[in-house]
């Protein structure tokens, strides 16, 4: 940017900011602004076009019909509670790979722990007594990668793969290689019922992402996980304790991933070690189309919600018009590559300025 | 009158190896002092033991005349000593108020009960202090790696600034600037000259050197090779005392 340089030899040190500076300034955002909403702009474009084609082969209509609605958005729960622990962790730069056998592990425990507890406790304290534990019992392997990760320098991918392995293991044998199936009628309403048309999970989910939406955006601890992300030195400097934060953010990953485990149990009645193993690769999926960098620093909870819808809609969407449902797995790759894509340009642009 | 910071007789050893040795240095209100030397002379140890990275091994520092003995740099930033990086310790994804509080996060209350971040208090305090600097940014909302790196270093004094830093340690603070930048900074330390804060330059750059200090301390070898006051000396005299000419 030469003008801007030439303008202020020509000023007394110490003068304003030219004009030209501050125009570029605005141009850049306004790039980054489309690029912080390309997950929405994605979403929109799926919809529309499934849409056009369900109206075109079979006259019908696809986002307008309310069976549409719900069944992607219960198909969005587990992938989108995921998604929203991990969306945490890559803004740190880290990487949880143990969300899906955590999630896997939660589903095996709360089946057991409400069969267990259903004759001594009926049915709705039972249910309540199984996601504590659940959950409760998923934030373990989040505190052992949280240790690994803040205290031993593992690096995340490494920590979190062996306890991919551990909460994998762990979740068979509790599960003796088969699923565990619940009887708890309670249970089933649970992950079956609605009010209102709404499914409960998916309520449950929706006030559960707020949570984390508020926690990240408006709380000390969002601020410092940005921070960290961006540069973990000045956030030491700057008085953050690193080690307690990261920590905290595995123990909170691992307790979204329990919670997805243990809707998935009420959905099915039963809980599955492997409930969780398709879903973490979607997870991270969603993260990044959502608009998080996987080298840390950037990343959004409403990001995320959309890259997640963004995979439903591909994934139901394409059964719906009756499309090979392999195709999926090639327009998720697509969306993924396009949006880093997209993250790319922006960086190159908005980083212009410094690389001077 | 009681010199703002001083340093008496300090050493500092790791091991076998003396880093520093018996250096006694003052640092009045509203005085630039330049350190300068030689890699490996000892200035980084000098700065680290007056800002509580370091223990020294013997002496003193004084602050105000009173004896200090700070365990972290958090301790030594509570007492108004603030250490500017040359790598910028600033969150490039966040704002220049997030910068300015980052890890003492002011919080306000949304519909009277929900704690949030209080950002309009951030960008307030942004507002005020970098117009204080005399740098005028209109985004105030934008992270700072929208901003040049001139303007990132007045963000990284902006900070000590506002947390009323008394005594601001910078380690070449123009070293990753160009030309027209390193002015804006040079021009920055005179505004903390004039608002009574006391300066610790480090810098290679002798040009800057004579542009805004007061006085100069070259180091050699981790002791004093001498101090002059810049209106008394030249680049060459400088230049003498760093090599031991």
């Amino acid at each position: 940017m030469t003008t801007d340089a030439r303008n202020e030899t020509e000023k007394p040190p110490g003068g304003h900011v030219s004009p030209p500076a501050d125009h570029a300034e605005t141009a850049k955002t306004t790039i980054q602004r489309i690029a912080d909403l390309r997950a929405w702009l994605f979403l929109a474009a799926l919809i529309v076009g499934f849409e056009v084609w369900s109206r075109l082969s079979f006259g019908g209509t696809f986002i307008f019909n309310p069976f549409n609605i719900t069944s992607i958005a219960i198909f969005a729960v587990a992938p989108l509670l995921l998604a929203t622990g991990q969306t945490f962790v890559i803004i740190t730069g880290g990487i949880d790979l143990s969300m899906g056998f955590i999630m896997g592990l939660a589903a095996v425990v709360a089946a057991h722990v409400i069969n267990w507890a259903t004759p001594g406790m009926g049915m709705p304290l039972a249910v309540l007594f199984g996601a504590l534990v659940a959950i409760g019992v998923a934030m373990i392997p989040g505190f052992i990668n949280g240790i690994l990760v803040s205290r031993l320098r593992v690096p995340p991918f490494i920590g979190t793969l062996g306890m991919f392995g551990v909460a994998r293991g762990v979740a068979f044998l509790l599960a003796g290689g088969t699923t565990v199936p619940v009887q708890n009628s309670f249970f089933a309403a649970l992950g079956n019922g609605r009010i209102w048309g709404i499914p409960w999970i998916v309520i449950i989910t929706a006030v559960f992402v707020l949570v984390m939406h508020y926690i990240l955006s408006q709380t000390r601890f969002g601020q410092h996980n940005y921070a960290i992300g961006a540069n973990e030195q000045a956030a030491r400097r700057a008085g953050i304790d690193i080690k307690a934060h990261l920590l905290k953010l595995y123990i909170l990953s691992g307790m979204c991933a329990g919670l997805a485990g243990f809707l998935y149990a009420a959905r099915f009645s039963a809980g599955a070690a492997q409930a969780g193993e398709p879903l973490l690769l979607d997870s991270v999926a969603a993260v990044v189309i959502g608009g998080a960098s996987l080298f840390g620093g950037s990343g959004t909870i409403l990001g995320t919600v959309a890259g997640a819808f963004v995979i439903a809609v591909i994934q139901y969407g394409l059964v719906f018009i009756n499309v090979e449902p392999f195709w999926q797995f090639i327009s998720v790759g697509v969306v993924i590559i396009i949006s880093v894509l997209i993250d790319q340009a922006q960086r190159r642009i908005s980083g212009g300025r410094q690389s001077e | 009158m009681t010199p703002l910071l001083e340093v008496r007789n300090l050493s500092k050893s790791f091991g076998a190896v003396q880093a520093l040795r018996d250096l006694t240095m003052q640092v009045a209100a509203g005085e630039v002092v330049a350190l300068a030397g030689d890699n490996g002379a000892g200035k980084t140890t000098l700065i680290k033991a007056i800002s509580g990275v370091y223990k020294p091994t013997s002496g003193k520092v004084l602050l105000e005349g009173q004896e200090v003995n700070f365990s972290s740099p958090q301790e030594a930033r509570e007492r108004g000593i603030e250490t500017i990086y040359q790598d910028l310790a600033l969150a490039d994804n966040l704002s220049i108020g997030a910068n300015i509080f980052l890890g003492r996060e002011p919080m306000t209350k949304r519909w009277g009960f929900l704690p949030v971040l209080d950002r309009k208090k951030m960008a307030d305090a942004a507002r005020e202090t970098m117009a204080l600097l005399d740098f005028h940014v209109n985004r105030l909302d934008a992270p700072v790696s929208n901003f040049s790196g001139g303007q990132r270093q007045a963000v990284a004094i902006g900070r000590a600034v506002y947390w009323n830093a008394r005594i601001l340690i910078m380690d070449e603070p123009t070293a990753a600037l160009g030309v027209p930048e390193q002015r804006k900074v040079i021009s920055l330390i005179h505004q903390l000259k004039a608002q009574g804060r006391g300066v610790i330059f480090i810098s290679h750059n002798l040009q800057d050197i004579f542009a805004v200090s007061d006085r100069i301390v070259v180091l050699r070898r981790g002791v004093m090779a001498g101090e002059r006051r810049i209106a008394e000396t030249t680049h060459d005299e400088v230049v003498k005392l760093m090599v031991g000419g």
